[in-house]
């Protein structure tokens, strides 16, 4: 608590939280976005499938990608975004895959055209699998973050605890564990409220959302 | 007479009318199985046709030829005159399953594909089939026999000239299986479209059909008019002697 009160007062805590948020957001957006369209492209194209598939189960494999990136600001956002590629780029092509063919087929005898059966009928029948790989990836972010800024970094809760511990600041160290879960569990609920949101037609995920509408 | 009483009704009630449907030899293989051979059947402008037959008899696969989601090996399919070579804007297909998509409320479900102002028409049609109070539900919320019925205000809402039915009370209760009936009997009879009917019971063939149509691996084997005053009473001693004779031919072509 001392720790807490002394380092918002200095400000410094909300400096390396910042840092921390904006590193996790850029490398969730880059890494989601890429997985995202990705995973809509080789859901929906053979083509594209049989070209980037299993190219993409070969990056998977080689985790010493990040040498080429050093140490430096660009590999803490590439450590990210590969990490929450996978999740995103999996559940999304997953999701667009199983879309059940009975609705497509009743989609184009109802006359719509591609682009209106790929918004009304194939992207919110993927929207579940989707946003479990949203919540997957929103974990890894943190868990990718905290060893990235760890292992070299000069700012950052992961740098703050670091320095901490090597000055024995027990607290400090404690403070930062405690930011991380914090950050995490904001994360999560996000998505849980999204899932409210977007979801509220599935009988699993109503919640109190139906009687909001 | 039966044909002008319901005839009379349409005229009255200013009904939109059927197309012709004309299957000529039609025959339909995938890969080295044959599962229709030289088909023909000339169905006349808002004429209700029932297709009955073991199930893998092929009655299934005529209805998606008929409807433009797939095409013949040999033959052709022709509405009004015109070649069926892709889903034509008249035709409306009723699935066994509703697919409503559940992501969607009941009434945008019914407007689906409709362009321009469909809001009204979507609830006309819902209110065709007594579900107008649901509009603003999810499909989940709806018993089996409500989803069929949202489906069926789908099929209609655009109006069609024909409209296939593919088992679409197969998986509905016995009571709910009456209920439906009567139902597409009454908007089949107001809006004059042309219908075919591919179902496994009889009874339900009998009482709907004008004609009825046994399929009998991929042949036809059997056509029977039933020219009986509508509403048909259920367990009316005429029809049941006719589904008994289509029942015996069933179960004998299948020995």
């Amino acid at each position: 608590m001392a720790a807490a009160v002394r380092l918002s007062r200095s400000g410094e805590i909300f400096g390396h939280t910042g840092i921390s948020f904006a590193r996790a957001a850029a490398g969730f957006a880059l890494g989601g976005a890429t997985g995202f369209v990705f995973g809509l492209l080789n859901g929906l194209s053979h083509t594209a499938e049989r070209l980037f598939d299993s190219t993409f189960q070969m990056i998977r494999n080689v985790p010493h990608l990040i040498l080429w990136f050093g140490i430096d600001e660009q590999a803490k956002l590439f450590l990210v975004a590969l990490g929450v590629f996978f999740p995103i780029y999996l559940n999304t092509y997953h999701g667009t895959r199983t879309v059940d063919p009975g609705l497509i087929e009743m989609g184009r005898v109802y006359g719509l055209t591609q682009n209106e059966l790929f918004r009304h009928v194939i992207l919110p029948g993927a929207l579940p699998s989707i946003l479990v790989g949203v919540r997957y990836a929103l974990g890894i972010t943190w868990l990718t973050l905290i060893v990235a800024e760890t292992v070299s970094a000069s700012a950052g809760i992961g740098y703050m605890t670091m320095n901490a511990r090597e000055f024995l600041q027990t607290d400090v160290v404690v403070l930062g564990i405690l930011i991380y879960a914090l950050l995490g569990k904001l994360a999560d609920m996000t998505t849980v409220w999204l899932e409210r949101r977007w979801l509220s037609w599935h009988p699993a995920f109503a919640g109190r959302g139906v009687e909001a509408q | 007479m039966v044909q002008d009483c319901v005839e009379e009704l349409r005229r009255v009630s200013g009904a939109i009318g059927g197309v012709e449907v004309r299957v000529s030899h039609v025959a339909k293989r995938f890969g080295v199985h044959s599962v229709l051979a030289d088909v023909n059947l000339d169905i006349r402008p808002g004429e209700f046709v029932a297709i009955v037959g073991h199930s893998g008899c092929g009655k299934s696969t005529l209805l998606r030829l008929i409807s433009g989601l797939d095409f013949p090996s040999e033959g052709g399919i022709e509405v009004d005159g015109q070649p069926v070579n892709r889903q034509l804007p008249e035709t409306r297909i009723m699935f066994q399953d509703a697919r409503l998509l559940p992501w969607r409320r009941v009434l945008e479900n019914v407007g689906i594909g409709r362009r321009g102002e469909w809001k009204s028409a979507a609830i006309e049609a819902l209110e065709q089939v007594g579900l107008a109070a649901r509009a603003e539900d999810w499909p989940a919320v709806l018993s089996g026999g409500q989803r069929q019925r949202v489906a069926l205000a789908r099929a209609l809402v655009s109006r069609p000239k024909l409209l296939l039915l593919d088992e679409p009370l197969g998986a509905l209760d016995a009571l709910t299986r009456l209920d439906m009936q009567r139902l597409v009997e009454q908007v089949w009879i107001q809006q004059g479209f042309t219908a075919v009917l591919v179902t496994h019971d009889v009874g339900e063939a009998v009482t709907l059909a004008d004609r009825v149509v046994v399929l009998e691996r991929g042949r036809i084997a059997l056509v029977q008019r039933i020219s009986r005053v509508r509403p048909r009473p259920r367990g009316d001693a005429n029809l049941g002697e006719i589904e008994g004779e289509i029942l015996a031919r069933l179960l004998e072509g299948n020995r």
